[in-house]
Formats: C-alpha cells, sequence, structure tokens
C-alpha cells in the first residue's frame, strides 16, 4: 500500500494516487497526501490505476477528503477505477458526489 | 566529567582481597556496594538488599555462583537483575558455563577499571529500558481491561437499546455475530402497530466503539417511530438527518430496509449501499435482484436524501435476503472471497424455499473452511407468511389501570401542501393510543385508520381507480400516477373528525372522514360492498369486520364508522 501525491498545472491541481489496498491503514497516508500538500488546489483526482481494493473506510476517506476540497462545491474525480473498484463505488452510488472514470 | 547515577552493587567473592579490591573500585565510581562471601550467603543478601548488578564470582564455597546465579535468576521473576561473573576461567566452556547459567556478562581478573565502569554503566542503561518496556506493557495491559471492560458495558447498553426486537419471529432467519455491533454490523425488526413488519440491516464503516456509535440513535429511532406507526420514508428520513447531524464525515451507515406488508402481500424495499438484496420466488425458484439506489445512511444533507423506496409484490413463501458485504468478501484459506457469483449460484441451483437460508450458511462456511472466521457475516431473510397464523403465534397485547382521555372530540384538516409532504396517521394514532382501552387494539385501529385516509386520499382527492391495482402492470402505474397526482396536487382537503367516549371498562370511537372528491351516490350503497367504488375488494369488508357500524353519508364523499371496546370482551361488543 503507498499512496503518492503530485500537482500539476501550477498548483490548481492534485494527483492521488493510490497503489495496492485501499484500506483503513492508509487513512493516515491518505490524509496526509491532500493536508499537507501545501497548496489550495481547485481540482482533486485520486488515481485507482493501481489500487486493487477499496473497503469501506476507504469509501469514508474518499468523503473526508471531499468535505476538505469544499464539500458539495468539491471538484473531486476518480479516475482509471477497476471492475472491483468501480463495483464498491457504485454499491454505494458514489457517482452521485464523485466524478468516476 | 559525566555524572554517575549511583547504583546499588552486589559483589560476592569468597577471597577477602578480591573482594575488597573491587569493592574500592566500585565505590570509587560513586556507587553504594554490599557483599557477601559465598553463594548462599549472596541469594541472603541479594534477598534482603535487592540490589541493581550482583559482581559475582564463580568458584566460591557452599554453593558456587553457578547455582547462586540460577536461583536468583528464578527469584527474580520478570524483574532483570544483571549478573556479571568475575572470573580468572579462562577456557571458553568455562566462559560459556558462565551465560548459559544465567549470567549476563563476565569479568576477568585482574579488574580493569575502566571495562568495569562501561559495563556497569551498559547494564545501567539495559535496566532502565527494561524497567520502561515494563512500565509500558503493564500500561497497555491496563488499557486493554479497560478497552475490554468498555466495550462490555457498551454492549450491555447496547443490547438493551437495540433489543432484538421481533427478530425471533418464526418468519425471519438470520446469522449475526454476538459481537456485530462493534463490527459495525446492526439489525433491527419491530412489528408496527398496523401489523406490518420493518426490518432493518445496516453495515457501520470502521470497526470498533467508532462503528458502534451510530448504531444506537439507529436503533431508537427505528423502534420508537416504527411504534408509532411512522412509515418507512419517514423513518430513513430521519434516521438520515440524525447520522448526519452527529457522524464525523467519513462515517457513515450501508443499510437495506424492507417493510413487508402481510396484508396486502407487498414489501416496500429501499436499499442504500448494501450488496444486490434478492427477493426470492417459491413458485418458479426464481429470483429477483433489488440493487443498491441510494447513497449510504448518514452522508447526504436532509434536503439532498432520497428515500424513493421500491413496491413490489410478494406471495406467501416468498422470501426477501439482505446481507453486508461480508458474505461477499468471505474469505478461504488460499484468499479467494465468496463473491457475487458463487452466491447467485447457491440461489439458481437450490430446489426449496424451505431450506435455502441454511443451504447458503452452510455454503458459505464449508468456504471459508479451515481459514478464520470472519466475524462480519450478516445475513437475514424474512419471509411472506400468512397474517393471521403470524398475529397467532406474535401476540402483542396489555392493559394498565391508567384510564386516559374519556370523554373528548376533535377534528383536524390535512390540506394540499401536508396531504403531500406529511403522514398524519402517527399523529393520530398516539392521540388514541393515549386510551389503554384502545391500545390493545392498535393494530385494528391503525388497519380502520390508514383504510379510511388512504381511502380518503387515493379515491377522493386523487381520484385513483383502484381497479388498476389489479394487473401487475397496473399494480405500478398506479403507485406511478399516484405520486403525480400528488405533486402536482394544488387544492383538496381531508378532514378528520374523531369523538371518543369511555371508562376503564368499555369506550366508543367514533372517526369520521370527509374528503374534497366527488364521492358517490350512496342511495347505491346495498349489501354488495364489493362493487362499491373506491375501494379495491377488500377494503371495506376489512372495515366492517373491525368495526361496529360504517356508514356513508352527504354525498358519498363522508364516511362514519364506531368502534366500540370492552374490558370484559377484549375484542368489542356486537
Amino acid at each position: 500500500m503507498s499512496i503518492s501525491a503530485k500537482t500539476s498545472g501550477n498548483g490548481s491541481e492534485l494527483n492521488i494516487s493510490i497503489e495496492g489496498r485501499f484500506d483503513f491503514s492508509s487513512h493516515q497516508e491518505f490524509r496526509k497526501a491532500y493536508e499537507e500538500s501545501g497548496m489550495a488546489p481547485n481540482m482533486y483526482v485520486v488515481d485507482m490505476k493501481e489500487a486493487t481494493y477499496l473497503d469501506s473506510s476507504a469509501l469514508g476517506m474518499l468523503l473526508l477528503l471531499r468535505d476538505h476540497a469544499g464539500g458539495d462545491e468539491a471538484q473531486v474525480s476518480i479516475v482509471n477505477c477497476n471492475d472491483d473498484v468501480k463495483k464498491i463505488l457504485t454499491i454505494s452510488n458514489f457517482e452521485q458526489l464523485f466524478e468516476i472514470h | 566529567m559525566d555524572t554517575v547515577e549511583p547504583l546499588k552493587i552486589l559483589i560476592a567473592d569468597d577471597s577477602n582481597s578480591d573482594r575488597l579490591l573491587l569493592k574500592a573500585i566500585v565505590q570509587n565510581q560513586g556507587h553504594e556496594v554490599v557483599v557477601a562471601a559465598d553463594g548462599l550467603e549472596t541469594i541472603e543478601v541479594y534477598t534482603r538488599e535487592k540490589p541493581d548488578i550482583i559482581l559475582l564470582d564463580a568458584l566460591m564455597p557452599r554453593m558456587d555462583g553457578f547455582e547462586a546465579a540460577e536461583r536468583i535468576k528464578a527469584m527474580s521473576g520478570e524483574d532483570f537483575i544483571p549478573i556479571i561473573f568475575l572470573t580468572s576461567l579462562k577456557e571458553a566452556d568455562s566462559l560459556a558455563l558462565c551465560l548459559e547459567a544465567g549470567g549476563d556478562d563476565f569479568l576477568t581478573k585482574p579488574y580493569n577499571s575502566v571495562i568495569l565502569k562501561a559495563k556497569i554503566n551498559a547494564f545501567n542503561r539495559m535496566l532502565k529500558m527494561h524497567h520502561t518496556l515494563q512500565q509500558q506493557r503493564d500500561q497497555i495491559i491496563v488499557n486493554n481491561e479497560h478497552l475490554i471492560q468498555e466495550q462490555e458495558v457498551a454492549k450491555r447498553v447496547f443490547d438493551k437499546v437495540a433489543h432484538a426486537g421481533c427478530l425471533h419471529v418464526k418468519n425471519i432467519n438470520y446469522s449475526l455475530s454476538p459481537l456485530a455491533v462493534f463490527n459495525g454490523d446492526v439489525l433491527l425488526a419491530a412489528v408496527k402497530p398496523s401489523g406490518k413488519i420493518a426490518v432493518l440491516l445496516g453495515d457501520f464503516t470502521g470497526h470498533g466503539l467508532a462503528a458502534a456509535i451510530g448504531a444506537m440513535p439507529l436503533a431508537q429511532t427505528f423502534y420508537s417511530m416504527n411504534a408509532k406507526g411512522f412509515g418507512m420514508k419517514e423513518i430513513l428520513q430521519e434516521i438520515n438527518s440524525k447520522l448526519k447531524d452527529i457522524l464525523p464525515v467519513g462515517v457513515f451507515c450501508c443499510a437495506g430496509m424492507m417493510d413487508l406488508d402481510l396484508r396486502e402481500k407487498t414489501v416496500e424495499v429501499w436499499n442504500g449501499g448494501l450488496p444486490d438484496c434478492f427477493l426470492y420466488r417459491q413458485s418458479d425458484l426464481s429470483y429477483e435482484v433489488l440493487p443498491s439506489c441510494h447513497l449510504p445512511l448518514g452522508v447526504l444533507s436532509p434536503k439532498d436524501f432520497s428515500c424513493e423506496t421500491q413496491m413490489l409484490e410478494m406471495l406467501d413463501g416468498d422470501s426477501l435476503f439482505m446481507w453486508s458485504d461480508g458474505i461477499i468478501e468471505a474469505t478461504n484459506p488460499a484468499g479467494e472471497m465468496f463473491g457475487e457469483q458463487r452466491l447467485k449460484t447457491v440461489f439458481e441451483e437450490h430446489r426449496s424455499a424451505e431450506t435455502l437460508f441454511k443451504e447458503l450458511e452452510g455454503r458459505v462456511n464449508s468456504f471459508i473452511g479451515g481459514s478464520q472466521r470472519d466475524d462480519d457475516l450478516s445475513v437475514v431473510e424474512v419471509v411472506m407468511v400468512d397474517k393471521e397464523e403470524f398475529e397467532v403465534e406474535n401476540v402483542l397485547s396489555n392493559h394498565k389501570s391508567y384510564q386516559g382521555p374519556m370523554d373528548w372530540g376533535m377534528s383536524y384538516d390535512v390540506r394540499p401542501d401536508t396531504l403531500r409532504e406529511f403522514n398524519p396517521l402517527p399523529v393520530l394514532l398516539q392521540i388514541l393510543m393515549d386510551i389503554p382501552g384502545l391500545r390493545s387494539h392498535s393494530g385494528e385501529i391503525y388497519t380502520v385508520m390508514s383504510e379510511l385516509y388512504s381511502n380518503a386520499l387515493d379515491h377522493g382527492v386523487l381520484d385513483l381507480d383502484s381497479s388498476m391495482k389489479s394487473s401487475t402492470k397496473g399494480f405500478a402505474e398506479y403507485y406511478q400516477l399516484r405520486s403525480k397526482r400528488l405533486g402536482e396536487l394544488q387544492e383538496g382537503y381531508i378532514r378528520i373528525t374523531m369523538d371518543y367516549r369511555g371508562d376503564d371498562s368499555n369506550g366508543l370511537l367514533t372517526v369520521t372522514v370527509q374528503d374534497s372528491g366527488k364521492g358517490f351516490d350512496i342511495s347505491m350503497q346495498t349489501d354488495n360492498d364489493y362493487k362499491l367504488d373506491g375501494y379495491s375488494g377488500r377494503g371495506l369488508p376489512l372495515l366492517k369486520s373491525i368495526c361496529n357500524s360504517v356508514e356513508y353519508k352527504g354525498g358519498g364523499n363522508e364516511v362514519e364508522v364506531k368502534f366500540q371496546w370492552s374490558y370484559n370482551d377484549s375484542r368489542k361488543l356486537a
């Protein structure tokens, strides 16, 4: 499990990449990724390309990110989801809160 | 100069000169010294003085250093007492023997004060580390005991709040770990005054106490609102806004809820974040998949929350299955998950509705096999059964000597904005349930009130034709048209008038419901009740079977019923 973050577009976009299992053990690391970016991006992208699985705590963490990014005004997209990850996001109807690709 | 922390050091040596020499060196380094001249004395002094470090000669009379070391190590238990052997032995075997006997190090004669000092310091550091570890371990033990105790208290409180409700009834089968609340799983069931059975399966994010906190308000809201006769949508709305209010962002509850109507043979379902629920049809052993259509409870603010439910027909023997993701994620020793496909296979291969639940449980358990059983396998099956049989098996009534309000009347008008958004029955029912004599008839009273109200609303104010409901297709259309007309409603009213007179042994309730609909020609009111416009077959005969009288008035848009109860005859006077 590892999480890395990088900014682009002059700091207007923060890209967080998840690798491996995305569950409660990544709580601290995930939070650090967006809290310590030192920027105020207006667009967040969570890249699930290397993520194998996520559990309900991960869904909670995504909600925390959304809250951090401005709640209902937040622009957070979740990209490169594999079928398992997509299924979990769909069951919880997270497409109503995030842009999911 | 480094300052030395004074330690108490025991020096055991049978040679007076060696002992004195060593004592001088050690004292010179700032430590307190106690001495012994043989093995037995060493043990005595150790017991009395509790030194920090022992410098022990290997060869001594009465008892040698090896034996003394072994005994002292055994006596010290989990305390760490460093023993440094003093020896002139050069052979590797003997040195090894010192360590085997429990020695921690050795010092060869003649003594080098620099090395001795370094060794004493090193052991002092180890002593401190050992001490810290011990303290931390003890702290962890205390904390853990605390945590377990807290969980036990929390569980006792929770069990009271979320008492199993009516999970024991015959038509509910379930599997739930006794500590499920700490896995975040909650299963609740209640019988409403109307006789409907409400069941909720919830799965909170996270584990432990954090997952358990939300279960309390959830259970309390579920039970109190069901007891008051609120509908599923109102209950979901209330639970959602309560959880949204109190839970931190990121903690929410995936949940499925159903209201089973034994009389109408329907089930109302809402799924927010649980895996697909299955509705199993006994007649052709098929199943219908009810996917999650909503965000979990506690995520959206009340204005965005959708409590849109699905209404399905369900015949006796059909059953509805709900589960948390635990069953799909149940893992075998090879690390494979049980998965959706295996779940479907169980349903597709199985040939008898009655044994399906056991079969499912068995398959999952044999799949997990030797691997550690996950405790969060929560599954519930609710079977549609005959209403009369259910009521006979589960009698619910209680008498109290309090008489309640004895002589009163009231009128309650419900206008479009209220008709659209609000269900007035719980409020009215609460007033009626303040009369102890009526309380044991709560189911019948609820049936009468809801039958009168929904008839006035559907066929009076909204002018819907009940014959639509006779086909499955029409059934869906009926509910669509109903919600459309209700949404567009601009004018109309329902006026409910209640009048009660009674004492502690009997009483008479008169309810009149008038609506703004077009009514019908009441001169047509004949024995052939079934043909009466407005009531779909069972409605009017049902009212007549419960009430002492049912009478249409005015332009047919007004109906008056009388319900009499008596203490001696727990049902009614003819």
